[in-house]
């Protein structure tokens, strides 16, 4: 029951992902980050088998660091979605393929627009304005169709982020010990104070 | 004992020198001129075509100026067989990178691909250098246009106007004087068509005697690059009184 969730905005992109490290049905961990830097500009976020998240997610890692540090430049967000679903539609192809669910935010410096992509364990990548991967895509996509627009400026997407986290926690059987959310605009990445100790009931 | 240090690509000579490089320079030096220009919105690549016999199918395919790339295209001066080795390695890279990316790979880093396999022949021994010099001209949305030049010793660097093949040091004087810092597409054609009139053993020219070719913008934003046909570098010829003079009275130029 991992929360991965996406919201782009007119000149940023959020990304948030439950804390709570789960085995089976115990929670082993309520401060676990599910989310890895590729460069200054792009943040991926990820979900799915234990072991094959942290390894795939830190190969991809390793490769977007060589490359800038080769080049000299980093690669965009666009390069990347699609270098990364190489990697994931080639291991898909294996003897043992990695199970990861991702989604890719980012923000590209040179033509100044954020972007966000959807890709699931089968290597279907998707840009959207909006993402949501696991249980968390029935509660929130609906509320992101209502109230998202893609002109939205970062407190309007913090709101439109607070009622999906709030819709979560209500509906979700399981604790999933909060969000860890972070942002990623022109200045890079960067970690939002994100408040999760209210209690909302279920009515 | 003087060849002792010629044979071998890979060995120095005591002063530090690598002969076979040095003679693949050599070579380059008496090729057909190619130069390029930077202009703000665009690049001009102009080359000499060495027409070796009046019986030679002379519009078959360009001999000097080669598409890369969509956003990139380059003239070569040296061997042509050598050059064919090279621009088809170079294709490869710049597909693979779009196959794994989804976008067209940094002018410099398919420079440096191509640079890097230059090297490796100065290096590992048993074969020769490439005998071929590049003028790469291209754009990425990170660094704009730009104009490269690499040489057989695997060197290469960006340049705002450059030349390479016969008359390369007249050429450069001549490309020196007349840059100018902020001219456009236009003005760089015309300077690419004077300074090779210049080089050029004849001092009117024809379009079989020259290649031309273009990358610039559209008025939509999209990346352009143009071999120019026969009848357009006559056109160019033309415009600056450098032409060949018509047999047919009518269309007698003054220049």
């Amino acid at each position: 029951m991992e929360v991965l969730l996406g919201i782009t905005g007119k000149d940023f992109t959020l990304i948030a992902c439950s804390k709570a490290a789960m085995r089976g049905a115990t929670i082993l961990k309520a401060s676990d980050d599910k989310t890895r830097s590729l460069n200054k500009h792009t943040l991926m976020a990820f979900s799915g088998e234990a072991g094959d998240t942290i390894q795939f997610a830190e190969y991809i890692q390793a490769n977007a660091q060589l490359y800038s540090m080769r080049n000299g430049t980093d690669l965009s967000p666009s390069a990347l979605a699609h270098f990364i679903r190489g990697e994931l539609a080639s291991s898909l192809r294996s003897r043992k393929p990695y199970n990861v669910n991702l989604l890719l935010g980012g923000f590209d410096p040179i033509t100044g627009k954020p972007s966000l992509y959807w890709m699931d364990y089968l290597a279907a990548l998707t840009a959207a304005p909006y993402a949501a991967h696991g249980y968390a895509q029935y509660y929130c996509l609906s509320i992101l169709d209502k109230h998202h627009n893609p002109n939205i400026d970062f407190e309007q997407g913090m709101k439109v982020l607070r009622m999906c986290t709030d819709e979560l926690k209500r509906r979700l059987p399981i604790d999933f010990k909060g969000m860890l959310v972070k942002v990623i605009d022109k200045d890079g990445i960067r970690e939002v104070e994100y408040n999760d100790d209210a209690r909302i009931a279920c009515p | 004992m003087s060849r002792r240090y010629d044979s071998r690509t890979t060995i120095f000579s005591p002063e530090g020198r690598l002969y076979q490089v040095e003679y693949a320079l050599e070579a380059i030096s008496l090729a057909g001129t190619a130069l390029g220009i930077l202009a703000k919105d665009g690049i001009v690549l102009a080359a000499e075509r060495k027409v070796t016999s009046k019986l030679l199918e002379q519009d078959t395919s360009a001999e000097k100026l080669y598409i890369l790339n969509d956003n990139m295209i380059c003239a070569v001066a040296g061997m042509t067989a050598d050059a064919n080795i090279l621009i088809n390695y170079a294709r490869q890279a710049a597909q693979k990178y779009l196959l794994t990316y989804n976008e067209d790979i940094p002018c410099e880093q398919l420079v440096r691909r191509l640079c890097d396999l230059k090297q490796g022949y100065t290096q590992h021994g048993g074969l020769r250098p490439f005998g071929v010099s590049f003028i790469y001209a291209g754009y990425d949305p990170q660094r704009q246009f730009q104009l490269y030049q690499s040489n057989p010793s695997g060197n290469y660097g960006g340049w705002k106007a450059t030349s390479v093949g016969a008359n390369n040091a007249s050429a450069q004087s001549l490309l020196k004087q007349d840059y100018k810092e902020d001219c456009d597409l236009k003005e760089a054609c015309g300077m690419a068509v004077k300074v090779l009139s210049k080089t050029m053993d004849s001092t009117k020219l024809s379009s079989e005697k020259i290649e031309f070719a273009t990358v610039g913008k559209t008025k939509d934003g999209r990346i352009y690059h143009h071999l120019w046909g026969a009848d357009e570098i006559t056109t160019l010829l033309k415009e600056h009184g450098l032409a060949k003079e018509d047999t047919n009275a009518d269309d007698k130029i003054v220049s």
